[in-house]
């Protein structure tokens, strides 16, 4: 006996159910995934070389973008906001203008999208090689948990690095900003850096803290969980690069968002 | 004794084992052969752990491997050795660091002893001196042996090994063969292997299992198996093509 079938608003209803229930499945996993790295990050035994190593691969191998972006982003700023306050006569706010946009905002946000092209994609090609190469099945025989070996260490790592890489990119950011106006534009330094002091205060840095602490979780949680569910072949490892650098990046700015609603 | 009974899996509405039932004498060798596609690396795969059945199960000395999870399964875990297909060594780490993984990790030996260990592990699989290279520096047919040298390092109770001489040269595939008969002898392991070699399994194999679309088509000693009227399996052991009438 065949099926009748079902008319088109129950069929379209159909196809939207099975697609939430393929969301709620697909978050499931996701946050499953993080509460597992949670858990073997909270019990021992410890992997502190494999986490020195993943400080090094994400981190100290991303010095140098971060150094070209963070110093080229507060030069293109010391520019742009002296042209314009200057028209208001008050280009004695440069200094402050430039660290509040690169400590509050721009620092976590860009450091970020920087370390997740650099690193966040090459920590999930990584892993979803050695997935297709059965080197994560081969850690799990050994009856050893594999997330404790690959994904706990990079999340530890984010957790110190991402703060450090927006650290040094605020900082250079702020020398780039003073290169421009104070080197080439005649601003005087004690306004850029006097000025900078009286508007600048704990709250602003503690809100680019806690930005890069979150995004350092994200990254390292996001591409690690590309890596680990890898298609097949080449182009899985490919399609999961791509997910995790596209995911990462738009989690960052929407992110970047609520935290801007919620911190002073 | 490990006993695969009414074995099913599916994937993506497609059957790959239909009701497959095994069993596997402790000590022994025992070869699972077949087309490829058939199935076998599946089977594996669920005698291992790493796939869970639609329906069935897998006893590894009377414990229902195919339902347990966590601690429970990686203690049945650490009495395994696994040969993968592509050997799955770390390519991050060298071949005497891969070799001595499991006992830093898994058994926390001492440096020293982990070192005499390896040395001898290597100098088993014939590989002496060949430990400071990395993966990618070695040959196949050495891979494979730091591959095997790594399963044994532990002295496990069963070793399963997939594939274990693929893309390798007829006398690198006898010198595997041979290896793993001489290390089965010597240590005493239970061994599950899938494999395509024909006939050279035959003179390993204390049983074969042909495996076909899903189904084992026949199970038995090597001369069984040799002697065998079924079709299916004279077909595959003779390497007739497909459409071609057995003689």
């Amino acid at each position: 006996m065949t099926e009748r079938p079902l008319p088109l608003p129950l069929r379209l209803l159909d196809a939207i159910g099975r697609w939430a229930i393929a969301v709620v499945e697909a978050l499931g996993r996701f946050g499953t995934f993080l509460a597992q790295a949670l858990g073997v990050i909270l019990t021992p035994p410890f992997k502190f070389w494999a986490f020195i190593d993943r400080i090094n691969y994400i981190g100290y191998r991303s010095l140098l973008i971060i150094l070209l972006t963070g110093g080229f982003t507060g030069m293109v700023l010391g520019l742009q906001v002296y042209l314009t306050l200057v028209r208001f006569g008050s280009e004695a706010f440069l200094g402050p203008a430039v660290a509040l946009s690169l400590i509050r905002e721009l620092g976590p946000v860009l450091a970020a999208l920087m370390v997740t092209g650099r690193a966040g994609s090459a920590l999930t090609a990584e892993i979803g090689i050695m997935r297709i190469t059965e080197q994560i099945d081969a850690l799990t025989v050994m009856a050893l948990n594999p997330v404790r070996y690959l994904v706990a260490p990079s999340i530890l790592a984010g957790l110190v690095t991402f703060p450090a890489m927006t650290a040094i990119f605020d900082t250079v950011g702020i020398f780039g900003g003073y290169l421009v106006g104070v080197e080439l534009l005649g601003l005087s330094e004690g306004t850029y850096f006097g000025e900078m002091q009286t508007f600048v205060d704990m709250s602003d840095i503690m809100t680019g803290f806690w930005k890069s602490l979150c995004f350092g979780v994200v990254v390292t949680w996001v591409c690690t969980y590309k890596g680990f569910n890898v298609g097949h072949g080449a182009e899985g490892v490919a399609k999961a690069t791509t997910d995790a650098v596209v995911l990462s990046s738009v989690l960052i700015l929407v992110w970047d968002y609520f935290m801007g609603s919620v911190l002073p | 004794m490990i006993k695969v009974e009414r074995l099913v899996k599916w994937f993506d509405g497609q059957q790959v084992l239909h009701e497959v039932d095994l069993e596997v004498a402790t000590g022994s060798i025992t070869v699972i052969i077949g087309r490829s596609g058939g199935g076998k690396t599946v089977l594996l795969r669920h005698l291992i752990g790493l796939l869970r059945p639609d329906g069935g199960r897998v006893l590894v000395d009377g414990v229902e491997v195919s339902r347990l999870r966590g601690r429970a399964l990686d203690e049945i875990r650490k009495r395994y050795g696994v040969v993968f297909q592509g050997g799955a060594l770390f390519d991050s780490m060298t071949c005497a660091d891969n070799v001595a993984f499991p006992l830093r990790e898994k058994l926390h030996l001492p440096g020293t002893e982990v070192a005499k260990r390896v040395e001898a592990g290597l100098a088993q699989v014939g590989l002496e001196g060949m430990g400071p290279k990395y993966p990618a520096e070695v040959s196949g047919g050495m891979r494979k042996r730091v591959a095997i040298a790594r399963a044994l390092i532990t002295e496990p109770q069963i070793v399963f090994f997939d594939e274990p001489t693929t893309g390798l040269d007829p006398i690198l595939v006898n010198t595997i063969h041979h290896l793993i008969l001489n290390l089965h002898r010597k240590l005493r392991f239970t061994a599950v292997m899938v494999s395509h070699e024909i006939p050279e399994i035959f003179e390993i194999a204390d049983t074969v299992a042909m495996l076909h679309e899903g189904r084992i088509a026949e199970v038995g000693p090597p001369a069984v198996i040799q002697a065998s009227t079924n079709p299916v399996v004279r077909r595959f052991i003779r390497g007739e093509p497909e459409g071609a009438e057995g003689t």
